[in-house]
């Protein structure tokens, strides 16, 4: 055995020690620890949360395209609908169009003859009776014999 | 040979030493009347210096510990100490702020302090020896350092005695004076008539903690210093059989700062238990 004073001061020094590690080394190196624990949680329950929502929105989104897929079939069928009913319409409208052109045509053509056939009756009367004039010369009085010459004129 | 390999052994076993006689400071063999009041400066100047290296270590990281991603020594630190807190919250369920730097500190402090027995035999004597002789004028042979702290058994007691104060403290603290005493009374036969059998069997108990604790700590470095100590005398041999147990160590020096620490742990565990 050789225990001496040594034992007092390796005491003190141990005492000492320890009330230094109490205070200024072990506080702040497991707040430190425990924060980054905390951070890393934290961390990783985000991350969790973000993968979620990922799978959520894919979710979202893959529902979205297949509405819009829907949807678009369905402008398309409309616009295929709209473009025959147009055609049928507009096919319409000239059959139509062109009855109207025909009757007015005819109808144009109709009068026209009735003017010449009006026009030609009138000429025919005025030569007629100029005929008849140069004939019978004065024995004739347009004016006493005009109902015969008038009869002549529908005769034509 | 005999008589020199004994000297040599013997060297290398006795510490420095430091006194005060009558005509002022005295050191080594002029402190053998000295008794009681004899320093062993080696043990106190290496432990000192260890404590020193691990406190000021430490405390560089304590102070810009980062939350965010540590740096290297960060992470060796925090390892460290997440293993201690790890070690003492297993064991020790209660609430004290003391348990876990304490540990720390032991665990730490021992392991420093056993690791010189890794610095070969013959170095730091030499290199003390020819300081002492070239600065100092002394004769080589009467320079002695043992540089293994835990070989003293000053310092393996200071650290277990002061243990046993604080188991002495907690047991007293949580249980009250009368429930302290009714412990060593009382157990393991609890009847009055067997309060001197409990007496001694619990004051053995008791007294067996600190001791056990010091003299296992001193018991396997000395042990293991001494070894070190006599395959260096065999000459060239030494080298495969010096690397075998350096190498064997790796092992023993961790392990005994490791139970010094446990069972503080527990034994603080146990004084905090209310029966």
């Amino acid at each position: 055995m050789n225990l001496n004073a040594t034992l007092l001061g390796e005491s003190i020094a141990f005492i000492v020690f320890v009330i230094f590690c109490m205070k200024f080394v072990w506080p702040p190196i497991m707040a430190a620890i425990e924060d980054r624990q905390k951070t890393i949680a934290d961390g990783l329950a985000a991350s969790e949360r973000a993968a979620k929502d990922l799978e959520l929105a894919q979710d979202n989104a893959k529902a979205q395209l297949k509405e819009a897929k829907a949807q678009a079939a369905e402008i398309v069928d409309a616009a295929k609908k709209r473009e025959t009913q147009i055609i049928e319409e507009a096919a319409g409208k000239a059959q139509t169009e062109r009855e109207k052109i025909i009757a007015s045509g005819q109808a144009e053509i109709e009068s026209e003859r009735n003017r010449a056939r009006e026009e030609l009756r009138s000429q025919v009367a005025v030569l007629a009776v100029v005929g008849a004039e140069k004939i019978l010369e004065r024995s004739i009085d347009a004016a006493t014999h005009s109902d015969i010459l008038d009869k002549l004129v529908a005769e034509l | 040979m005999a008589a020199d390999t004994g000297s040599y052994i013997n060297h290398h076993l006795t510490n420095a030493q430091m006194c005060m006689t009558d005509s002022g400071v005295a050191f080594n063999k002029a402190c053998a009347d000295a008794g009681f009041w004899t320093l062993h400066v080696d043990t106190l100047g290496w432990s000192i210096v260890l404590g020193l290296i691990f406190l000021l270590s430490f405390r560089s990281v304590a102070k810009k510990a980062t939350t965010g991603v540590p740096g290297k020594w960060q992470c060796v630190v925090e390892m460290i100490v997440g293993f201690v807190d790890t070690s003492v919250k297993e064991t020790f369920h209660g609430k004290n702020k003391l348990i876990a730097p304490l540990s720390l500190t032991i665990f730490v402090w021992i392991l420093l302090m056993n690791m010189m027995d890794w610095i070969p035999v013959d170095w730091i004597p030499t290199v003390a020896g020819l300081i002492g002789q070239h600065a100092l004028g002394m004769d080589p042979h009467d320079v002695y350092i043992k540089s293994v702290p835990t070989t003293d058994m000053n310092m393996t007691f200071a650290m277990s005695l002061g243990v046993f104060a604080l188991i002495i403290f907690y047991s007293i603290k949580i249980k009250g004076f009368s429930g302290f005493i009714k412990e060593l009374t009382l157990q393991p036969f609890n009847h009055w008539a067997f309060i001197p059998v409990n007496f001694i069997l619990e004051s053995v108990t008791l007294l067996a903690r600190p001791v056990s604790l010091a003299l296992r700590l001193f018991g396997n470095l000395y042990a293991a210093e001494l070894i070190f100590i006599l395959i260096a005398t065999i000459g060239i041999a030494q080298l495969p059989v010096h690397f075998l147990w350096a190498a064997f160590h790796l092992l023993v020096i961790p392990l005994q700062a490791f139970i010094f620490m446990m069972l503080t742990i527990v034994y603080l565990s146990l004084a905090h238990e209310d029966h």
